[in-house]
């Protein structure tokens, strides 16, 4: 352990230059999803009905509950920021493990939903989804790929998450260097705004 | 505090609760107005309200409101190109 007073040996920190770097990354994430996006809006376009009938067979109060464990969780993150800012690091410990709380019941609500619709034979090569009309095959693949992709964000949301959480415990993360935790709550925050996103499109769809 | 005006904006606790209650009411309206209403209210719901909301979080719970207007600047690019491609993907099948 060092004794030297931080003075001695100032370590450089490009705030700005790691915020902006995670910045980028998002970028990159929003045009992976507007990839799926645009291809769902013009598949939409060319069997308006299908999407219609497809989207009636998706449970809405899972996806509108979801919606609010996301929008809660990105309160709690924004929350768990301003607190360690403040210095209140049981605050910014409570608020991170609430996020994962809420991260693991978004991702079980999931796992519900999608072992109804493949005890319905609906999935890829599924006896159901075989039946279904052209459009209706896009609507579930897409369905498919964009909550599996969304669902793999959250999942790695949930692991950086636990690593911050780990590291405000260490104090490796404290009211004065605590870039990482706004880095993993600008990651979080982009997960919900793209399931803001996926909710209207499949959910809402009928 | 030189330090603390470099790592930026303290967002206070009552503004993220705001933002989070419109968030909802902003859900719930959508919801609405998705299962009440006719299908084009719904699409106009749709392209008017979930931006919407994806605004309220880019700019309070992302702090966008208070970064630096370059980074400002690249965001609205990042989303002007995505919009663009989708315009002129829709332009080109519309003509086939």
């Amino acid at each position: 352990m060092s004794t030297a007073p931080a003075h001695a040996h100032p370590v450089h920190k490009d705030y700005q230059g790691a915020k902006f770097g995670m910045w980028l990354f998002l970028f990159t994430e929003i045009l992976l999803f507007g990839g799926l996006f645009l291809l769902y809006s013009i598949y939409r376009s060319m069997y308006p009905i299908d999407f219609h009938n497809g989207g009636k067979h998706l449970n809405v109060i899972i996806g509108v509950a979801n919606t609010v464990i996301l929008l809660t969780s990105s309160l709690t993150v924004a929350v768990a920021i301003t607190a360690i800012q403040k210095g209140n690091k049981k605050l910014t410990l409570a608020c991170l493990g609430v996020t994962i709380v809420f991260a693991l019941m978004f991702l079980a609500n999931k796992y519900i939903e999608w072992s109804a619709e493949i005890r319905h034979g609906i999935y890829p090569n599924g006896p159901e989804l075989l039946k279904m009309p052209n459009g209706e095959k896009i609507f579930y693949g897409l369905y498919y790929s964009m909550t599996g992709l969304h669902g793999l964000h959250v999942l790695a949301g949930i692991i950086a998450l636990l690593i911050t959480l780990d590291f405000v415990r260490r104090d490796k993360i404290t009211g004065t260097d605590f870039n990482k935790l706004e880095n993993v709550g600008l990651y979080w925050h982009l997960v919900d705004v793209i399931w803001i996103f996926l909710l209207p499109l499949l959910y809402l769809a009928a | 505090m030189e330090h603390a005006e470099e790592q930026g904006h303290v967002v206070p606790y009552r503004t993220l609760v705001k933002v989070w209650l419109l968030l909802l009411i902003l859900t719930a309206v959508l919801v609405f107005v998705s299962t009440a209403f006719h299908e084009a209210l719904s699409v106009a719901a749709l392209l008017t309200l979930t931006p919407l909301k994806a605004g309220l979080v880019f700019f309070y719970f992302m702090h966008l409101k208070y970064e630096r207007p370059f980074l400002k600047a690249m965001v609205f690019m990042v989303l002007g190109v995505l919009i663009l491609f989708i315009g002129l993907t829709f332009l080109d099948i519309s003509y086939r």
